[in-house]
């Protein structure tokens, strides 16, 4: 066990499974030389060479659709986005080919790739590069998604998706490159996708997050405790599509009251799905509605002060927790 | 070949108008392309077997029209009928580590890897024993035991999975090749270009050929692509380009076989431009009423159908007799035939079959890695 950041987590997952298996190569926009636009790639290059560490062109349509042939013939790409916005000039390659290859050829072709970068907002990049499309690519029968928030998981969770024989979305997160914690340096050490975790345990209240959200909902549960007493139990999904219904369940089931937090935006987003699915399997549980904090329902804004409140905020999420209590 | 039908005469006051395009098959062929050792080194036998595909791949089509008529058949149905000659042409150089990959119009391509009519026709159909099960229809038909990587529905989509293939040849240093086929409006799309720089770039072992028919659904060429031969877009990118005459399949053998020996000594990329012409609407949905006239079509029927062009050729060869042109004729009909029946008499999938397929993990639960719900309304 070691003290690392995200980023390095994700560079040790890279480096593990590049070396475990021949089929995997890590492509993308500036990850060799540049050595990754957030220095998630530091050092590979020099480790496994060109062939490995594949600098493209900024064109994304090719490098992916380029990746998923490659994954169709039966390697094992890992595709970086500088960010998950720019997965939308290859959405065809993505969202059709990765995804739907296999179930119209019968099952013949099975496409084992991952699409991984930063899916969020925050950072004061503007409407453009500030998307988050893990709903959408949670809506695509074919893919998979997670979201992990720590660097243990990052590490556990991305060598899983790299053994994985499905494509899979990793959508990380910026602001988390820098977020230390304790990761275990077993070159084994893999998360198996579709297991949430509880990130802290509580009894008033349940808050469900993915990504991101699951620190913020952290510091609230520490308000809550701090300044009212109240107990608040947070669940990170971790995974989306396959998804830890059980355990979301099983939050439910013990306090009662859900918040749920996420950066997505609120149409369709990824929490309209859990909040339907506790409706549906836990109705007698709740002794209130289902709430959810997302990103205010406006393009992301550029300036500071805007986009500090539209995404989910300590505050916002703690007026909302302090209305189911 | 090259710059063969550039038309340079246009005045300022024309440039909004429909501008002639001169199709390279309105000018007869120069050279004797069954005098290239790519053609002498045919076998009789093997002629007649490049003939029987051309027909089988007719003779299915038309009896999948009489089908899609009776209501067999859904969706949409694109027909190869004219064509015959660039997939059975190409298919017939291809060496075991070469790959090829296509777009919509695909039954043509997948006859001549050798898919046999039944699988082909009952996915027509929708039923279980089609080569997907009946769940990727006309434009997905996949048979990556016999290197053909599909059938893709969307206009250009399979460019860059073409260039995949090469790069993972590539890759494992396979001397081999991918041979992606595109249609005219295909060349108007941005994930071509793309791809057409990173083949050119990293030097990626695949062959895009253009087969152009002259229409982009009902826009004919002339309205959709400025700058003919299309081609000559791979100039761009120092890809080398050149445009061929799709009626006869001595010369498409002659052009693919080029590109391939390019592709696997040098591992060069290529735009062959073929060109060629279909008989039926854009799919059969299209009443081809109101693009093209009916006399174009006859003429294009009388002097260039790709299959009478090489019978007349084996025959005058003395590798075909007239007979033995009949008796093939009537086992691809047969053949074609049989093969409606048996689609007709093939089993629709079960509702429960169609949560398979969609992910490799959830066909394979016992090598698993993942747990939680992957499906969020079943039909199990």
């Amino acid at each position: 066990m070691a003290e690392i950041t995200y980023r390095e987590a994700l560079n040790q997952a890279l480096s593990e499974e590049i070396s475990r298996d021949p089929n995997v190569v890590l492509m993308g926009e500036e990850v060799g030389q540049f050595k990754g636009s957030y220095k998630v790639s530091e050092g590979l290059l020099e480790k496994f060479g060109p062939e490995k560490i594949v600098d493209t062109p900024i064109s994304e349509a090719a490098f992916s659709g380029l990746a998923v042939g490659a994954a169709m013939m039966g390697m094992r790409p890992v595709v970086e986005f500088m960010f998950w916005s720019f997965c939308y000039v290859a959405f065809d390659q993505i969202f059709n080919n990765a995804a739907s290859v296999r179930f119209m050829s019968g099952g013949l072709i099975h496409v084992p790739i991952v699409f991984r970068g930063p899916a969020n907002g925050g950072t004061n990049v503007g409407a453009t590069h500030s998307h988050t499309p893990e709903n959408f690519a949670a809506n695509t029968p074919g893919l998979k998604v997670i979201c992990p928030s720590t660097p243990a998981d990052a590490k556990g969770m991305m060598k899983a998706a790299i053994r994985d024989n499905d494509p899979v979305c990793v959508m990380e997160n910026t602001i988390l490159y820098n977020l230390k914690g304790e990761v275990p340096d077993d070159d084994d050490f893999v998360i198996p996708l579709g297991k949430a975790r509880l990130a802290c345990e509580g009894s008033d209240l349940s808050i469900i997050a993915h990504g991101r959200s699951v620190q913020v909902a952290l510091q609230v549960a520490e308000t809550l405790h701090d300044k009212h007493n109240i107990s608040v139990e947070v669940l990170d999904l971790r995974s989306i599509r396959p998804l830890d219904l059980e355990a979301i369940l099983q939050t439910v089931r013990k306090t009662n009251r859900v918040l749920l937090v996420e950066e997505n935006k609120p149409f369709c987003g990824v929490d309209a799905q859990i909040a339907y699915l506790i409706q549906e399997h836990a109705f007698d549980h709740l002794d209130a509605p289902v709430k959810r904090v997302s990103a205010i329902d406006v393009p992301q804004a550029y300036s500071k002060v805007l986009e500090n409140f539209q995404i989910p905020n300590h505050d916002r999420v703690l007026a909302k927790a302090m209305e189911l209590l | 070949m090259e710059g063969i039908y550039h038309d340079t005469d246009l005045e300022d006051s024309q440039v909004f108008e429909e501008k002639p395009v001169v199709r390279v098959d309105d000018i007869p062929s120069s050279k004797d392309f069954s005098s290239l050792p790519v053609n002498q080194a045919l076998e009789a036998e093997e002629k007649i077997r490049l003939y029987s595909q051309m027909l089988r791949i007719r003779r299915f089509e038309e009896r999948s029209l009489r089908a899609y008529q009776q209501g067999h058949i859904g969706g949409f149905l694109h027909l190869y009928i004219g064509q015959e000659a660039v997939a059975v042409g190409s298919v017939s150089v291809m060496s075991g580590d070469d790959h090829i990959i296509t777009a919509y119009r695909d039954h043509g391509h997948a006859i001549a890897v050798g898919m046999d009519m039944d699988e082909c026709m009952a996915e027509l159909f929708g039923k279980r024993t089609g080569c997907s099960k009946g769940k990727g229809g006309s434009m997905h038909f996949f048979a990556p035991d016999k290197n053909f990587w599909g059938g893709h529905g969307i206009v250009a989509g399979q460019t860059p999975l073409g260039l995949g293939i090469a790069y993972a040849l590539k890759h494992r240093k396979t001397k081999g090749a991918c041979l992606c086929f595109m249609g005219d409006g295909a060349t108007n799309q941005g994930a071509f270009y793309e791809s057409l720089n990173l083949a050119s770039l990293w030097k990626l072992p695949v062959i895009y050929i253009i087969e152009n028919n002259g229409y982009s659904m009902g826009t004919a060429e002339a309205r959709h692509s400025a700058g003919e031969p299309l081609a000559r877009r791979g100039d761009a990118f120092d890809v080398n380009w050149s445009v061929h005459h799709g009626h006869d399949l001595y010369e498409v053998r002659a052009a693919i076989k080029d590109a391939l020996d390019l592709a696997r000594e040098n591992s060069s990329p290529s735009v062959l431009e073929i060109v060629t012409y279909r008989y039926r609407g854009h799919s059969v949905a299209d009443p081809d009423q109101t693009y093209r006239s009916k006399e174009e079509i006859e003429e294009y029927k009388k002097n260039k159908d790709p299959i009478n062009l090489f019978r007349n050729k084996i025959v005058s060869e003395g590798v075909l007799t007239e007979e033995t042109a009949l008796q093939l004729d009537q086992s691809a009909k047969d053949e074609a035939e049989a093969s409606a029946e048996f689609a007709l008499a093939s089993p629709f999938p079960e509702i429960s079959e169609l949560m398979d397929d969609v992910y490799w993990e959830t066909d394979n639960p016992d090598e698993s890695l993942s747990s939680g719900q992957m499906f969020f309304e079943s039909s199990r």
